[in-house]
């Protein structure tokens, strides 16, 4: 019979932090904007197929930074959440709330109890109906929330992204300014020029005729707009 | 060395996109009951009309729901935009139809989320038929749903109509079918009518004459009732995508059709 030497619960923690930040840092960023029309979230991404941003509901989307395989099982399960709820109740009844904290308590207990944790960050957001609000959550790898407002950068650059951001950011931009600002923040932080062909974007727009809000913008919708 | 691989893949890998398996496994009181003992008490009567032309498919359906000689509802929506690129129309026990066309569309909707692709119109027919099979106890206790399923093909760039029977068969039509209580009148009327390569207006016309055809065949079909604001359900689908008619739309080629057989 062998014996594990004793660790302390702080150390633990610890070590799972330094395990995870280092896990998210090697990836790619996603940023997340309001903008005039609703949010938007854009990112550097060479795949055309492997998304980082995807529709969850009506009126709500996701992003995920870090490990593929990790946030694209949380995506899939806050679809399976969101259409079992909208099926059960209302359409109307699915919140970005509840999903963020459905994914707040899945991530802490894999963080408390998993030998490895996630290394993922998300985003869930919300556009709200005229006038209304929009939800913007910030979701780490160990459990904890943040409501966010404006914009929210996550992943290996997010402390220079939100720096960059910080001194763009103004309320009630258009959507081509939207891009422009993300591409011209995420360009700077990766030290060289990201290509309409690289960007992965995708809106929630209040104003689409059409009960699903969410719409990705091709790799054409996107030259066109650094290109203006 | 292989049984080694065993423990640590599942039977099956991946995520499955079918929201129907999803509900069974998560929530089993709110599945559609399969064997239950229940009395027949749904709603029957209807007439369902699919047809091709030119550039996509049109379906129609009446508005009448029908309890033994009760006029149960003049105006309840038989047929539906089951997504972007199709649509379904049922007939039959009208509250198990219309909660397997709500089955129906989520179906189609979880699949393009989880999957990140749409389902061919195939793939969409073909699953029509497994929910309809899985069905196949109720159907034989008097609660039968039989749909009629049409959409527009983005890979052949054409418009396709699907009937079905209640134990899931699924065949295609290469030019029109009528389903329901009515669908015979329906059918004699469209065989008379109906054109290869016809536009979009003249097959809507089409449709909405054989419906009123088959409501003066079959009393279990309402035909439209300009007075009381009731018009048929007609349904557009083509490369454009599927689009629901307004009444306004629906109300000159009523008109039209009723002031020429007056």
């Amino acid at each position: 019979m062998s014996f594990q030497p004793y660790v302390s619960p702080e150390q633990v923690m610890k070590d799972r932090s330094e395990y995870a930040v280092k896990g998210i840092g090697r990836g790619k960023s996603v940023i997340g904007i309001e903008y005039a029309e609703g949010l938007l979230f854009i990112a550097e991404n060479p795949s055309t197929t492997l998304h980082k941003i995807s529709e969850i509901y009506d009126r709500i989307a996701f992003a995920g930074v870090g490990k593929y395989s990790e946030f694209e099982d949380l995506r899939i399960a806050g679809v399976r959440l969101a259409d079992l709820r909208g099926y059960s109740y209302g359409r109307e009844d699915v919140k970005a709330k509840d999903l963020a904290n459905a994914y707040s308590q899945t991530l802490t207990t894999i963080f408390t109890q998993q030998m490895k944790p996630y290394e993922v960050e998300l985003l869930v957001g919300e556009v709200a109906a005229d006038g209304g609000r929009n939800a913007l959550y910030h979701v780490l790898f160990d459990g904890s929330v943040n409501d966010e407002k404006g914009f929210v950068a996550i992943g290996g650059h997010a402390d220079t992204l939100t720096t960059a951001l910080g001194s763009a950011y103004a309320e009630g931009w258009d959507l081509p300014t939207a891009v422009r600002q993300a591409v011209t923040a995420l360009s700077s932080a990766e030290e060289r020029a990201i290509g309409a062909q690289s960007v992965e974007a995708g809106v929630l727009d209040r104003t689409r005729p059409h009960r699903r809000k969410f719409r990705r913008l091709g790799a054409d919708e996107v030259a066109s707009i650094l290109g203006a | 060395m292989t049984d080694g691989m065993r423990p640590l893949l599942p039977d099956a890998i991946g995520a499955n996109p079918s929201f129907s398996d999803l509900l069974a496994r998560q929530r089993p009181a709110q599945e559609l009951p399969r064997a239950a003992a229940v009395p027949d008490g749904g709603l029957h009567g209807t007439t369902i009309i699919g047809l091709r032309h030119a550039a996509g498919i049109v379906m129609a359906g009446d508005r009448q729901a029908t309890a033994g000689y009760y006029v149960a509802d003049a105006r309840i929506d038989k047929l539906f935009v089951a997504d972007d690129f199709s649509a379904i129309g049922i007939s039959g026990s009208a509250g198990m139809a219309v909660e397997m066309v709500r089955l129906f569309q989520l179906e189609l909707e979880h699949y393009e989320k989880i999957t990140g692709d749409r389902l061919s119109l195939e793939g969409k027919a073909n699953r029509l038929a497994q929910m309809l099979r899985s069905n196949l106890g109720l159907a034989m206790q008097g609660f039968v749903v039989v749909p009629l399923f049409g959409g527009y093909d983005l890979a052949r760039s054409e418009g396709r109509i699907f009937n079905y029977d209640p134990s899931g068969g699924r065949w295609e039509d290469r030019d029109f079918h009528a389903e329901g209580s009515g669908g015979r009148a329906a059918r004699g009327s469209l065989g008379k009518l109906w054109r290869a390569g016809m536009d979009e207006s003249t097959a809507i016309a089409v449709a909405v004459e054989a419906l009123i055809d088959a409501s003066r065949e079959d009393v279990a079909t309402g035909g439209p009732d300009p007075s009381r604001g009731i018009f048929p359900t007609v349904v557009v689908v083509d490369a454009a995508g599927a689009r629901l008619l307004d009444d306004t739309a629906v109300a000159p080629v009523v008109a039209a059709l009723l002031g020429r057989s007056a």
